[in-house]
């Protein structure tokens, strides 16, 4: 490993992906699709817009085909100091993808020697989502979502894609991998405009609790081994993971209510 | 019959020495200093955009002074080597003392077999979580490397701003203290410098992944007063 100088037409720019693939050390190509069973999958992930900030949270599961490799995946992380991603999809390029996405939003901030706007982040992850195409169509499929604080605009934003690379901004919420679907329908009745950060955070926890309850590859939590779901916040202060005692005593709030009520 | 002009060895080699300190002796100097949270990096600057003073990793910082291209090319250059090494191996095995040896390569290079040197003197710094650990590479144009672990200065008149340095600066000092012996040394007895001439930073010991920190604005202004 030399010290990485390039002639002017040769230079990456502040891009590290662009650095990689100068020096040769790119995403393999993918020649043959994979067999779904073999491939770890991670799932239910969401993203709540509050008058605050944004909420994000992912449940712990990972499945490959009916088996559950992981009980303590997180698939919600920091993108930088104002921004986070949730990942459901194929593992293992997804796991990559956050690593690059955060290298490259840390690697333009310091060769530019100023970071990217929140919109100049939610492009790169779509380029890093496009790029990941012919995977997705043999098998690996990667969707994120993305939320973050925008300076500029001071208010949340969450942007979720498609396999594509599609960029789509959501104004209230937004759900990703096979429990989504269930998640979205709890948050969706209790979403008002001007919702509550803390508010919001209960919400995830049931959304997750009650899509694991439909989905099997979704976990639920977990008190036998002390296992809850990664939940964060990211408002003007940045992004804040919840630490595992106080989801751990919101889900145990949540799960009080639902027993009481006799409802299962 | 054409006899080649023979120049000896020594000539050529003092005569780019001499054009390299020049070119460094024209611009203007900068300080790191280990305080008691960390390091301080501090250089006069009078510009806000060019940096001299800047970011490569979790805990190392780098201080460029001379020629702004060839410093800010090798400072890109760092940032990029680093980044490269932790997505490679992993972020703790990062580490200063690599890095200024890839620049004393590089400059050692450029002096003896391009046809001009370098015109650059650079600081690497490196905040260690261990009081007392942290360390200062200092980076000549010919790739000679010195490394400390209390305060250097780089650049123009370093002798007599690191003499000035030397009588003020102790170990432990708090960094509102630490500041006002840098500026101080900076500036000498007969100037007074304000923030917009001073370029300031710190990897401060704070258990952030990130260490590095600029002092800007009203927060520097009131470190000064």
């Amino acid at each position: 490993m030399t010290l990485p100088l390039f002639t002017p037409d040769q230079d990456p720019g502040p891009s590290f992906l662009g650095l990689l693939d100068r020096l040769g050390l790119g995403a393999p190509e993918i020649s043959g699709p994979i067999e779904a069973g073999v491939i770890t999958h991670g799932t239910t992930v969401l993203a709540i817009h509050t008058r605050d900030g944004v909420v994000m949270a992912g449940d712990r599961r990972a499945t490959s085909g009916h088996h559950i490799s992981h009980h303590s995946m997180e698939k919600v992380f920091p993108a930088d100091r104002h921004s986070g991603v949730a990942i459901s999809g194929a593992a293992g390029p997804a796991m990559e993808m956050v690593r690059l996405f955060q290298l490259q939003l840390e690697h333009y901030e310091k060769v530019e020697g100023s970071p990217l706007s929140l919109e100049g982040k939610a492009n790169q992850l779509s380029l890093m989502v496009r790029g990941n195409l012919m995977a997705a169509l043999q098998g690996m499929v990667v969707v994120p979502l993305f939320a973050g604080w925008d300076e500029r605009l001071e208010q949340g934003r969450l942007f979720q894609y498609d396999i594509t690379g599609g960029r789509y901004e959501e104004r209230r919420y937004a759900t990703g991998g096979s429990g989504g679907v269930h998640a979205s329908s709890v948050i969706k009745l209790r979403h008002a405009p001007d919702l509550d950060i803390g508010v919001a955070v209960d919400i995830a926890v049931e959304a997750l609790f009650e899509a694991a309850e439909e989905d099997s590859a979704t976990g639920g939590p977990d008190p036998v081994r002390g296992i809850f779901p990664v939940i964060a916040t990211i408002g003007p202060g940045g992004f804040e993971r919840l630490t595992e005692d106080e989801v751990e005593a919101r889900t145990t709030v949540l799960l009080e209510r639902l027993s009481d009520r006799g409802a299962r | 019959m054409n006899m080649p002009l023979y120049v000896a060895p020594e000539q050529i080699m003092k005569d780019r020495a001499d054009y390299a300190r020049k070119g460094i002796a024209r611009g203007r100097a900068a300080i790191a200093a280990t305080y008691a949270d960390g390091v301080l990096l501090c250089a006069e600057n009078p510009s806000n955009t060019l940096r001299k003073v800047s970011e490569i990793y979790d805990r190392i910082g780098f201080i460029g002074v001379g020629k702004y291209n060839e410093f800010d090319q090798l400072r890109i250059a760092g940032v990029r080597h680093a980044d490269l090494k932790g997505y490679t191996y992993s972020r703790e095995d990062v580490d200063a003392r690599w890095l200024a040896n890839q620049y004393a390569q590089t400059l050692g290079q450029y002096f003896t077999h391009e046809m001009k040197p370098l015109e650059v003197e650079l600081l690497v710094a490196e905040m260690s979580p261990e009081v007392g650990e942290d360390r200062l590479f200092h980076l000549l144009y010919d790739g000679t490397v010195m490394d400390t672990t209390t305060h250097v200065v780089i650049g123009g008149e370093a002798d007599v701003i690191g003499n000035r340095l030397q009588d003020a600066w102790s170990a432990g000092l708090p960094l509102e203290d630490a500041v006002r012996v840098a500026v101080g040394a900076l500036a000498g007895p007969d100037r007074e410098l304000v923030p917009d001439d001073l370029e300031i930073a710190v990897l401060a010991r704070d258990g952030e992944r990130r260490s590095f920190r600029r002092i800007e604005g009203d927060d520097l202004g009131g470190l000064l007063e």
